[in-house]
């Protein structure tokens, strides 16, 4: 918006409104907002891994990090997220070449891929609570379903998002608001990844290591 | 009907959770239903519904929404100032045989409410209100970036007001503090609904704050007039620009901490209670990273409209503009690196305490340079004392005590001596009223005229401004001096009876206090009934100089018909200066955003999913959480969110103006 005026040189005279006025194009600050949005929500996972960072030696006698993970089992979930981010990556090539039903196979490729993390994840959870190592078992254990949980609850939230926004490209086609809404999910997307390969890093292998 | 299946549906709501055995609730219930039915009542007969959904419930103008957080902010302030006065009222009373009027148990959910009520529903909805009416016409905008989201945030503050004043008739509120302190606010020792009405008041009006936060600053970014760089903002707009920031950086922070305790509450979690590894200092820790943001988020707002105001009534240009922009920006940062001075006590050890006791004092170099500049924009500046400016040399005068008390506090030793006392409260009421209480009522007083076309009762303004000034004075120098001699806060009831006086003191403070919101009341009152006498029709009736008074009084829908052009930073008083002449042809069809319904239902819902929370009734909160998700999606659905207002009307508009112009002689 804050495009340069033309001040006339040497006009006494200057202009103080635009004569003509150039319509604000829909949604111009659309990724600006999407991305403060996501920067709020980054600080949300700050507070959450400084919180696990505190607590990750509060056992309370409790089974501890090392006794836990399963490095594999992560691998293979990593594996799954990783994925997913390429597969979107390509429904976003096709987007931009217009190409919808491409578009449309990709996403789905990747809501799968976001499905197989969730249920390897609920599979590791369900296992630990079996294991008698619940979050209420002790305040590292809390910390650590906390902030994988979230970015659990997370992926489902884009998982929901995504479906929907296929319905829409099916129904609307990849118009100016669906491309800025596949942006935006694209970047909500790869926000996850990146939190993830912080939790694979720091909860998983300098708790294994 | 069994007890699991009465479980089941109500959860934990009994019969017993309305308090009908206390007679000053009951009386407030009677009295708020009266008035309530009463106004409902009067909405129904003068047919007021249809208008109000159609034009302020669903409107994404931004200058309503403003109006509407102004209008919230005032009318709990009402709420919370009977806090007060009961508070007042009690300790004066309360000593040796004599018990007062409020029992343990009500007193301490009174100091929790009026804590709760007047950070969170009356500061920030009067903050947010006046960034929201003033930032899109001092950047030359037509609205904010994200119009639905906005009116969405309103409502979802709504919805967090909604579900606190619900506790006052049903249940009970927090009894912890206005900060819910665990381990105190765990499971263990507040079993009791009152913990949950906290936590899921502030989290839906969290929603609300942090949404807007990302739309003023993206509409602060990306949608000011041509010309206006970065340091040719006007003042305001640079502070509400900081204090986005600090909202959007500060308040996930207590999204995370709110969760961790609610998951501690309702999951069974050891984040903050005393067992299994927990720690409820990480509760106090986190608290405050967010808590001390805040502060600085109430008041860089007020320092924004003190230096619009000292400006324009001094008639010059802002001293030190530059100095201005970068202390705001210096205590935007220094704000993060301080959090620890609230509880030196911790045992965090010398090089800690060292550390943010040091850091803390340095905070009141970038503002004391702001005190400064005002007082030079004042020097040789004809200076008219017009009510807006009253409350600025007020503030600068109060605010600089209750500085410099803070400063005090900063040095660890001391505040070993008067942590947690009176001194405390007396210091913080002292910046909170000194500093955001009187550059709202200067902002309202500032502004009022632009919003709605005429100005404030000057003699109703004086009596509300002094009582509030000589109330203020007298209400909190017995409370620093409670403070020295080691009174601590919080105290329901005295033994030393030579304590008495300072509290009947404070208390009278009180009352000239009421004297000075009801008399702001009056004002507004007795300012509508004389509007034509006190009319304005030039749009600038102080001799501004930043663009909001360039326009109308009130503005047009579109705010202006052209897009203004700037040149400096006084962009109107440099328009004024040049002789601009305003347009008077040409005009165009002007793109809008259209109303919506989605905004109030989906808070509306969230509310049913916050009290659903709060009392156990899973069945409901499954229910309208799923409605929430249902409905956002629906509403992604309507790719239709603009129209064009016709040509027709905005000449129409533009012609009125002409003539209004012409008639005040312009």
């Amino acid at each position: 918006m804050s495009s340069s005026v033309q001040v006339p040189a040497g006009a006494s005279e200057r202009a103080y409104h635009l004569a003509e006025e150039h319509e604000h194009e829909a949604g111009s600050s659309t990724m600006l907002g999407f991305w403060l949005y996501l920067m709020s929500d980054c600080l949300i996972f700050a507070m959450l891994f400084a919180s696990y960072g505190v607590y990750s030696g509060s056992t309370a006698g409790g089974p501890d990090a090392k006794e836990l993970f399963d490095l594999p089992l992560v691998a293979l979930n990593t594996a799954m997220l990783l994925f997913s981010s390429i597969t979107y990556g390509f429904a976003m090539i096709a987007a931009e070449e217009g190409k919808k039903a491409a578009t449309l196979r990709w996403l789905a490729i990747t809501g799968v891929f976001g499905l197989c993390f969730l249920g390897i994840e609920m599979y590791e959870f369900s296992h630990l609570i079996h294991e008698g190592a619940g979050p209420q078992r002790s305040a590292f254990l809390s910390a650590f379903f906390t902030l994988v949980g979230t970015h659990g609850l997370h992926v489902t939230f884009g998982i929901v998002w995504l479906t929907t926004l296929m319905v829409q490209v099916a129904k609307h086609g990849l118009g100016a608001a669906n491309m800025r809404r596949l942006m935006c999910l694209s970047l909500f997307w790869h926000f996850l990844d990146v939190v993830w390969i912080g939790v694979f890093t720091f909860v998983y292998l300098l708790g294994v290591l | 009907m069994s007890e699991t299946l009465t479980k089941l549906i109500f959860g934990r709501l009994t019969i017993e959770s309305f308090p009908i055995h206390e007679p000053i609730i009951v009386m407030t219930f009677i009295a708020v239903a009266i008035g309530g039915a009463a106004v409902l009542a009067a909405l129904t007969y003068f047919k007021l519904w249809g208008y109000l959904w159609k034009e302020w419930f669903t409107t994404v103008d931004h200058k309503r929404i403003g109006i509407m957080y102004m209008i919230l902010g005032i009318v709990m302030l009402l709420r919370g100032f009977a806090d007060a006065v009961m508070m007042r009222g009690q300790q004066a009373m309360a000593f040796g045989q004599n018990e007062g009027f409020l029992n343990a148990h009500h007193y301490d959910q009174v100091f929790t409410a009026h804590g709760v009520i007047m950070i969170f529903f009356v500061a920030m909805p009067l903050v947010t209100g006046l960034m929201n009416y003033i930032v899109p016409l001092q950047i030359g905008a037509r609205d904010v970036s994200f119009p639905f989201l906005n009116n969405f945030s309103f409502w979802m503050t709504a919805s967090g007001v909604v579900i606190v004043m619900a506790s006052l008739f049903v249940g009970e509120f927090a009894r912890t503090g206005w900060l819910a302190f665990a381990p105190l606010s765990g499971l263990d020792y507040s079993p009791d609904v009152g913990v949950d009405y906290y936590i899921w008041a502030l989290q839906l009006a969290g929603v609300g704050t942090l949404l807007s936060g990302v739309n003023l600053i993206a509409t602060i970014v990306k949608m000011r007039a041509p010309g206006m760089g970065l340091m040719k903002m006007p003042i305001f707009t640079w502070s509400a620009l900081v204090t986005n920031i600090l909202i959007v950086a500060a308040f996930p922070v207590l999204t995370a901490v709110l969760a961790m305790l609610s998951l501690d509450r309702y999951v069974g979690t050891n984040f903050f209670t005393n067992t299994l590894g927990g720690n409820p200092m990480m509760y106090v820790n986190m608290i405050w990273i967010w808590g001390h943001p805040e502060v600085y988020i109430l008041i860089l707002p007020a320092f924004g409209v003190f230096s619009e105001i000292v400006s324009t009534f001094s008639g010059k240009r802002l001293f030190g503009y530059t100095s201005m922009v970068y202390a705001l920006l210096v205590i935007t940062i220094l704000s993060y690196l301080v959090w620890l001075h609230h509880f030196f006590t911790m045992g965090s050890g010398a090089s800690v305490n060292s550390f943010f006791g040091i850091t803390t004092m340095i905070i009141s170099i970038p503002t004391g340079a702001k005190i400064f500049n005002w007082l030079f924009t004042m020097y040789r500046g004809r200076i008219r004392y017009e009510l807006p400016m009253l409350w600025a040399i007020a503030f600068m005068l109060t605010f600089t005590i209750g500085g410099m008390t803070g400063v005090l506090l900063a040095v660890p030793p001391a505040d070993f001596v008067l942590h947690n006392s009176l001194f405390l409260v007396a210091h913080f009421h002292n910046v909170i009223i000194g500093g955001v209480v009187f550059g709202m009522f200067a902002g309202i007083n500032y502004w009022f005229p632009k919003a709605f076309g005429f100005k404030l009762d000057k003699k109703w303004g004086l009596v509300s401004f002094w009582c509030w000034f000589v109330g203020f004075w007298v209400a909190f120098t017995p409370l620093y001096v409670l403070g020295l001699m080691g009174i601590t806060r919080r105290l329901r009831h005295f033994d030393d009876p030579s304590l008495q006086i300072w509290f009947i003191i404070a208390a009278v403070g009180a009352a000239i206090i009421a004297v000075g919101i009801a008399a702001f009341l009056v004002q507004i009152a007795v300012s509508i009934m004389n509007r034509d006498k006190l009319r304005d029709f030039t749009g600038d009736p102080w001799g501004g100089r930043s663009l909001e008074w360039a326009t109308s009084s009130p503005p047009p829908d579109y705010n202006f018909a052209f897009t203004p052009v700037v040149h400096d930073m006084d962009a109107w008083y440099d328009m004024k200066e040049h002789k601009y002449a305003r347009p008077t042809e040409g005009f165009t069809a002007i793109h809008m955003p259209s109303n919506t319904w989605a905004g109030i239902v989906l808070a509306g819902i969230s509310t049913v999913f916050g009290l659903a929370m709060v009392w156990y009734i899973w069945w409901l909160a499954a229910l309208s959480f799923v409605a929430v998700i249902g409905v956002a999606i629906y509403h992604t659905f309507n790719y239709n969110r603009d129209f064009h207002i016709p040509v027709e009307e905005v000449i129409e508009t533009e012609r009125q103006r002409t003539a209004d112009l012409q008639a005040a002689g312009v």
